[in-house]
């Protein structure tokens, strides 16, 4: 071994040791008398001290020496870790590391004056007032289970107590002899007992004889491996899965029971190695949380905070790349919380809450991806200080903010430029972060989202995929070309039957939709948003059966209409050149097993290319609905629809009885009046497009009777005081739940207010002012409905 | 030869309707049959496709449709000549391969100022041989998409 692979090896392994430095100290920070962590903390001090000696790195030893120094007095209880001592040995830690960065770089040890640091550790050394009472010296004698890890440890009790506790080797020599005359009692009790050691002492060595014995285990099981090379590794997994997919579409054809057999094999072996060399790449989230106690503290210090911070699934693992890569957003984001989230102690305390900030750190799988919580319980978001902030900030129009419901409101933090800090920070609040944060989640095919209640705390969830590399797809046929739909955002498949084809997609207006067990499901024609057919209308005279791939792209889910769903396939993922990146639709480009290039294709961006993800908000609400449980009970539950002209109208879902469908044939004139006959009685019927309409188109419209030819009419039927009547709307749209909070005051009449409901504006309508301006009063006496429930 | 002083450099030829062009013969990496191709929709017109060259996904452009030359006569098979860009390995589609030819520095002649557009930037100049004239190809210029991209978006 060369000079530089003992160089190379020394800075890997310190590297290793100085994070871990980093985490215990901080844990010896709220828990100085750990015993166990001191131990651990001088003994990779020691390490280091003990190889730069060794390699010749001198001053860098120096430092480790007087951190040793320090910590030797806290091991012997002389003095009490307390915050001034922990940052002056993070700040030691913290020159190790940037002296093991530059001998990295350049071989020597760089230009440093560390002279400040080792005076301020050398003057840390003594004690302040008189040294604290040992803890130490009341440590408990030997335990009796210890017998036999004396005769397998690689070093006996009596060389580490030599070494250490200044035990001579006849004091040791003289206990063996006792034992071996048959003194039953270990050697540590015989020591203890002979004064030639503190029991202080003996369980220390006993500790660094157990801990010696597990790192001997754990170094004999794990290799370290270039990241390079698994790398390639990777790829000729990559370029293997391919072949397999080739051969296996060639085996297909065959008749040989000999191939089929090797083939599936073939297929089976190469599964399993993908599996092992994509497990070989995955590590724990732990790996890149293990800085952020520091990360923390750090920052908390530095703004008058105080934070603790609690990780769950610690072990969810993550590939290497993607770790990587979410690093930098994470470290943000929780430096974001400490900052802006949690609030001074005084204020905590002003608020109820505890002095101590609370900053929870989550990550678990969940449907194929990995989910990474930031919860703090701080101030919270203010909804209404960020519309201020966006509407100064010109970022949008005071219209806008008012209809923006709370989530769109969050979101903005994500824009360039956009702080919501009152003032800015050396930590942040300069604006810079959150789109950088967003973006590079984005990269990845991850998602930000945020979660906010006013002084209740903020929660931070992104969403990221588990591996980048290898990813199981959905091949579909679109004009004559395969594409490759990543799994991930496919919710199930639809097959319509040509026969059906023509009543199952309907159009709003012209925009095809096809009803989902109920619900109307937005559908996107590949064809069309790939610009191949010139004919629009080619779906609809498409004699033959229409497969509808669902998808769900950022919360919303609509249905893409391909020409042919062929199979699922492991495709390995390989990014598109300069030329095409700026083609949003497709993320990527795979090689099938004929050996033909298909294209992956990028539903969030096809779906904004669709204005998918824009138009159709209102989709999403049984999501929303789910999410905030907590807040339902603010929540009306509204019936939505369209009034004349296209208008979005709702009425609170309480006041509605049924949902009816008459055909236009059963409408009948009462006077001027439409009626029809509903459950043995004569219900009035009210046309809302002529209760809309003005004043003076009214009368004339308000005379006529339905046109014959007319499809069938759309009735809600509603009791109000007692008395029934059915209102004719264009068209029912959806039943949503909404807090609905944001209000605006009635532009026309017949309307209470205007509200916003699943983020779009909607009229809400006054049902008691409709029956005035309809006049109604002759209507018949009430339906005895009290047991009608909605339904259609 | 008396002409040690005097640079030399060798280029891998092709023609585009029946132009003479060149790339230096160190930036191209093969010269390929035409190959299946894989449209990508929704790509700029430069963009004829992509292919698979032994397990690289490789971009094709359509060199004719990049100077602004017309279109490739339907039944007429294009070659790959596959260059090294700064991006990965590119594949220029061209009518026809010619010789790989050495030229002197001192027949070079950077091209008329009455070229003009975006064409001039690809164009480095030309070598003067005997009987023609060779362009000489910028290959970082000609796989470069984002102006294309915008003359594409912009409607041409």
């Amino acid at each position: 071994m060369s000079d530089s692979d003992i160089v190379q090896d020394f800075l890997v392994e310190s590297y290793e040791n100085l994070d871990r430095l980093d985490r215990e100290l901080v844990g010896l920070e709220k828990n100085p008398h750990d015993r166990d962590a001191l131990a651990s903390v001088f003994r990779t001090i020691h390490t280091i001290k003990g190889t730069c000696g060794f390699l010749g790195f001198n001053k860098l030893e120096k430092v480790a020496h007087v951190g040793e120094n320090l910590l030797t007095r806290l091991r012997d209880g002389q003095l009490t870790l307390n915050p001034q001592l922990t940052t002056a040995l993070l700040g030691m830690v913290d020159a190790v590391r940037q002296m093991l960065g530059s001998i990295e770089v350049s071989g020597g040890e760089g230009e440093r004056d560390d002279t400040k640091l080792i005076a301020t550790l050398t003057r840390l050394q003594s004690p302040p007032e008189a040294p604290v009472e040992s803890t130490a010296k009341s440590a408990v004698a030997p335990t009796p289970e210890t017998t036999s890890e004396e005769t397998v440890s690689p070093l006996s009790i009596g060389e580490i107590l030599t070494q250490r506790a200044g035990v001579t080797p006849t004091e040791i020599l003289l206990a063996v002899n006792q034992q071996k005359a048959g003194d039953p009692r270990r050697m540590g009790e015989i020591l203890v007992e002979q004064g030639a050691a503190r029991s202080a002492d003996v369980v220390d060595a006993l500790r660094i004889q157990q801990s010696s014995r597990t790192q001997v285990t754990a170094s004999d099981s794990t290799v370290r491996v270039d990241v390079g090379l698994l790398d390639k590794v990777m790829n000729l997994v990559g370029e293997l899965v391919l072949a397999r997919n080739q051969v296996l579409q060639f085996v297909g054809r065959t008749k040989d029971t000999g191939l089929l057999a090797a083939a599936q094999r073939l297929n089976l072996i190469t599964t399993e190695l993908q599996e092992g060399v994509m497990k070989t790449r995955m590590q724990p989230i732990g790996n890149i949380w293990n800085q952020f106690p520091r990360t923390v503290r750090d920052v908390a210090l530095s703004c008058g905070k105080e934070v603790e911070i609690e990780m769950q699934g610690k072990d969810t693992e993550l590939d290497k790349t993607i770790i990587e890569a979410i690093k930098d957003p994470l470290t943000h984001l929780v430096r974001n919380s400490v900052d802006h989230g949690i609030e001074l102690p005084r204020d905590r305390v002003q608020a109820g809450k505890n002095r101590v900030g609370r900053l929870i750190l989550r990550a678990f799988h969940e449907g194929g991806k990995v989910n990474i919580e930031i919860t703090d319980d701080g101030a919270g978001l203010n909804v209404e200080r960020i519309r201020k902030k966006a509407v100064e900030r010109a970022v949008i129009t005071p219209e806008q903010a008012t209809r923006m419901i709370e989530r769109e409101v969050f979101n903005l933090i994500f824009l360039p430029g956009f702080s919501t800090a009152e003032k800015v920070t050396n930590v942040s609040g300069r604006g810079v972060g959150m789109d950088v944060v967003k973006t590079n989640v984005e990269k990845i095919g991850g998602t930000v989202d945020i979660q906010s209640t006013l002084g209740q705390g903020t929660t931070i969830r992104v969403k990221i995929p588990l591996t980048l590399a290898i990813i199981p797809a959905l091949v579909v046929t679109c004009g004559g070309d395969r594409y490759a739909i990543p799994q991930v955002s496919l919710l199930e498949l639809v097959r319509i039957e040509a026969a059906k084809v023509a009543k199952s997609i309907e159009l709003v207006h012209g925009a095809p939709v096809y009803r989902l067990r109920g619900r109307l499901l937005p559908l996107v024609y590949l064809d069309r948003e790939l610009k191949f057919a010139a004919d629009a209308s080619l779906a609809m005279a498409n004699d033959g059966a229409v497969n509808i791939v669902v998808l769900q792209a950022d919360e919303r889910q609509f249905g893409l209409v391909v020409d042919q769903i062929n199979d699922t396939e492991e495709i390995v993922v390989k990014p598109l050149r300069k030329q095409l990146k700026s083609v949003k639709t497709f993320a990527g480009s795979s090689i099938m097993g004929d050996g033909k290039v298909a294209l992956i294709l990028d539903v969030l961006g096809l779906a904004q290319r669709a204005s998918v993800v824009t138009e159709t908000r209102e989709r999403v609400l049984s999501e929303k609905t789910t999410e905030a449980a907590a807040d339902a009970a603010e929540k009306q539950t509204f019936l939505l629809f369209a009034g004349a002209g296209d208008s979005r109208m709702a009425i609170p879902l309480s006041t509605l009885a049924r949902l009816e469908e008459f055909p236009v044939t059963q409408v009948e004139m009462s006077g001027s009046q439409w009626v029809t006959q509903y459950r043995g009685q004569i219900l009035p019927l009210i046309r809302l497009n002529v209760v809309m309409e003005e004043r003076r188109h009214k009368l004339r419209a308000l005379q006529a009777p339905p046109a014959p030819d007319s499809g069938p009419i759309q009735v809600l039927v509603l009791n109000h005081e007692g008395r029934s009547f059915g209102l004719v709307v264009e068209q029912i749209l959806d039943i949503v739940e909404d807090r609905a909070d944001v209000k605006s005051a009635a532009t026309r009449q017949s309307v209470l207010c205007s509200v916003v409901i699943g983020d779009r504006v909607t009229e809400l309508l006054d049902i008691p002012g409709i029956l005035r301006s309809a006049d109604v009063s002759t209507a018949p006496p009430a339906l005895a409905m009290k047991s009608a429930q909605v339904g259609n | 030869m008396a002409q040690t002083s005097l640079q030399t450099s060798q280029f891998c030829t092709f023609y585009l309707d029946k132009l003479l062009f060149g790339v230096e013969l160190k930036g191209v990496q093969e010269v390929i049959r035409s190959l299946d191709m894989t449209k990508v929709p929704l790509a700029p017109p430069v963009v004829s496709g992509l292919i698979n060259l032994r397990g690289q996904i490789v971009t094709a452009v359509d060199l004719r449709r990049r100077l602004e030359l017309a279109p490739r006569p339907p039944g007429m098979l294009a070659m790959n000549v596959v260059v090294r860009s700064d991006d990965g390995a590119v594949s220029l589609l061209v009518d026809e391969i010619g010789d790989v030819v050495e030229v002197e520095e001192d027949s070079f002649e950077l091209p008329p100022e009455t070229l003009r557009g975006s064409v001039r930037t690809m164009i480095r100049g030309v070598h003067k041989l005997n009987d023609r004239l060779m362009h000489v190809l910028d290959i970082e210029k000609a796989c470069q998409m984002t102006d294309a991209v915008e003359t594409a978006t912009t409607g041409r």
